[in-house]
């Protein structure tokens, strides 16, 4: 199944005003610390690292670890310089990663 | 002897609870001198019984982990069903759909859960162009294998949330009558070691505590929910289970009748009550 996540970022806003982003991404969150019913150890699965960029420019990122419960949601900030094109990658264990666009109007 | 009365003996220094176990569990069920069957109380959603925080979880769309369901559940239906159905109006409507079922399933004469029917019409009814796409997601569904299909929650909770706002219908089929009963002769029914039907406590002491937690009414007004501790989306069945596991009951068999029994009973009780799915509870 196609991973599942949410990007909220307002359509339009006030060039150079600061805006509220949200994003939540479908994922176990898997810390390698815990055993199945079987007894076998579950290899760690994190997401590690989620980076936002706007019109290619990264202006957050964050590293995830073991403590963060599962679907992690966060939320982040950006000056809007203009009309552009937000883009949010979730990089993780195993080769995981994601990418969600949003377009967003400078008015 | 009943769980409720051992505790009552206990309160009074007259009688020592044998199991420690036993005494975790029921230290929420404990009578209070209000007494808590005096009046009817005012039916109230799950929402009300939660902290602050989570109820802030709920109440913003932005915030809602549920939403990951039903986003997804959103583009299943529009690739899926949109060919017969639409979930706003127009010649099928179900937008309501939520809010009536279990109904009666004329082809098996029992009632049936919206889950049951989204399962039978994706692998029975389906035969228009999309059937490709359909066949397809009915083998997705058929290899999941935990008994809570995601699949088949995406759908289900996509269509609860179309009908956030409206009403729980009464169930209005008077073929459903008999099999109300029966639900509610389970609602009423003491189950497993710890010898506690689901009466016991989500009538008879609800608002009161269970250890850490307060008893809701158990009115299924926001399924499937989100549930913290299940850091997942999950259905009515899976909340009894978990219920049943509560009491040390062996839950009813995978696919048995007394599910859908028990969640139409509980959708009869909770007639008239606004749907507020998709919800969130701790």
């Amino acid at each position: 199944m196609s991973t599942r996540a949410l990007l909220f970022a307002p359509a339009s806003a006030a060039r150079g005003s600061v805006i509220e982003l949200r994003a939540t991404i479908a994922h176990p969150m898997e810390t390698g610390y815990r055993r199945s019913s079987e007894g076998e150890m579950q290899p760690r699965d994190l997401v590690r690292r989620i980076e936002a960029r706007f019109e290619g420019e990264r202006f957050f990122s964050a590293e995830l670890h073991a403590a963060i419960a599962a679907n992690p949601f966060l939320s982040f900030s950006l000056k809007l310089p203009g009309s552009g094109e937000l883009s949010v990658r979730w990089l993780g264990d195993r080769g995981f990663a994601h990418e969600e666009r949003v377009r967003i109007t400078a008015t | 002897m009943t769980a409720a009365l051992q505790l009552g003996r206990s309160r009074t220094g007259a009688a020592v609870l044998s199991a420690l176990a036993m005494t975790w569990l029921l230290q929420g069920c404990t009578p209070t001198a209000a007494g808590a069957e005096a009046a009817a109380p005012a039916r109230l959603s799950g929402y009300h019984f939660m902290s602050r925080s989570t109820q802030a979880l709920q109440d913003d769309d932005s915030q809602n982990p549920a939403f990951l369901w039903v986003e997804d559940g959103r583009k299943r239906f529009e690739a899926q069903c949109a060919g017969c159905h639409s979930a706003e109006g127009g010649r099928d409507k179900l937008r309501d759909v939520a809010t009536r079922y279990p109904a009666f399933d004329t082809a098996t004469g029992k009632p049936i859960s919206l889950a049951g029917r989204i399962e039978q019409c994706q692998s029975q009814r389906v035969t228009s162009a999309a059937s490709g796409i359909s066949k397809e997601m009915g083998k997705e569904m058929g290899k999941e294998k935990d008994k809570d299909k995601d699949s088949l929650l995406a759908l289900e909770s996509f269509l609860a949330h179309a009908a956030r706002g409206l009403l729980i219908a009464e169930p209005a089929d008077p073929r459903l009558a008999p099999f109300i009963k029966q639900g509610q002769q389970w609602w009423q029914q003491r189950l497993g070691q710890i010898d506690l039907s689901c009466a016991d406590c989500h009538d008879r002491l609800a608002g009161q505590r269970l250890a850490g937690s307060t008893i809701p009414q158990a009115h299924p007004t926001g399924y499937p929910v989100y549930r913290l501790e299940w850091q997942g989306l999950g259905s009515l069945q899976r909340r009894i289970r978990g219920c049943l596991m509560g009491v040390r009951a062996e839950p009813f068999a995978d696919g048995a009748d007394e599910w859908v029994l028990l969640e139409l009973a509980l959708k009869a009780r909770a007639a008239g009550m606004t749907v507020d799915a998709p919800a969130v509870r701790p």
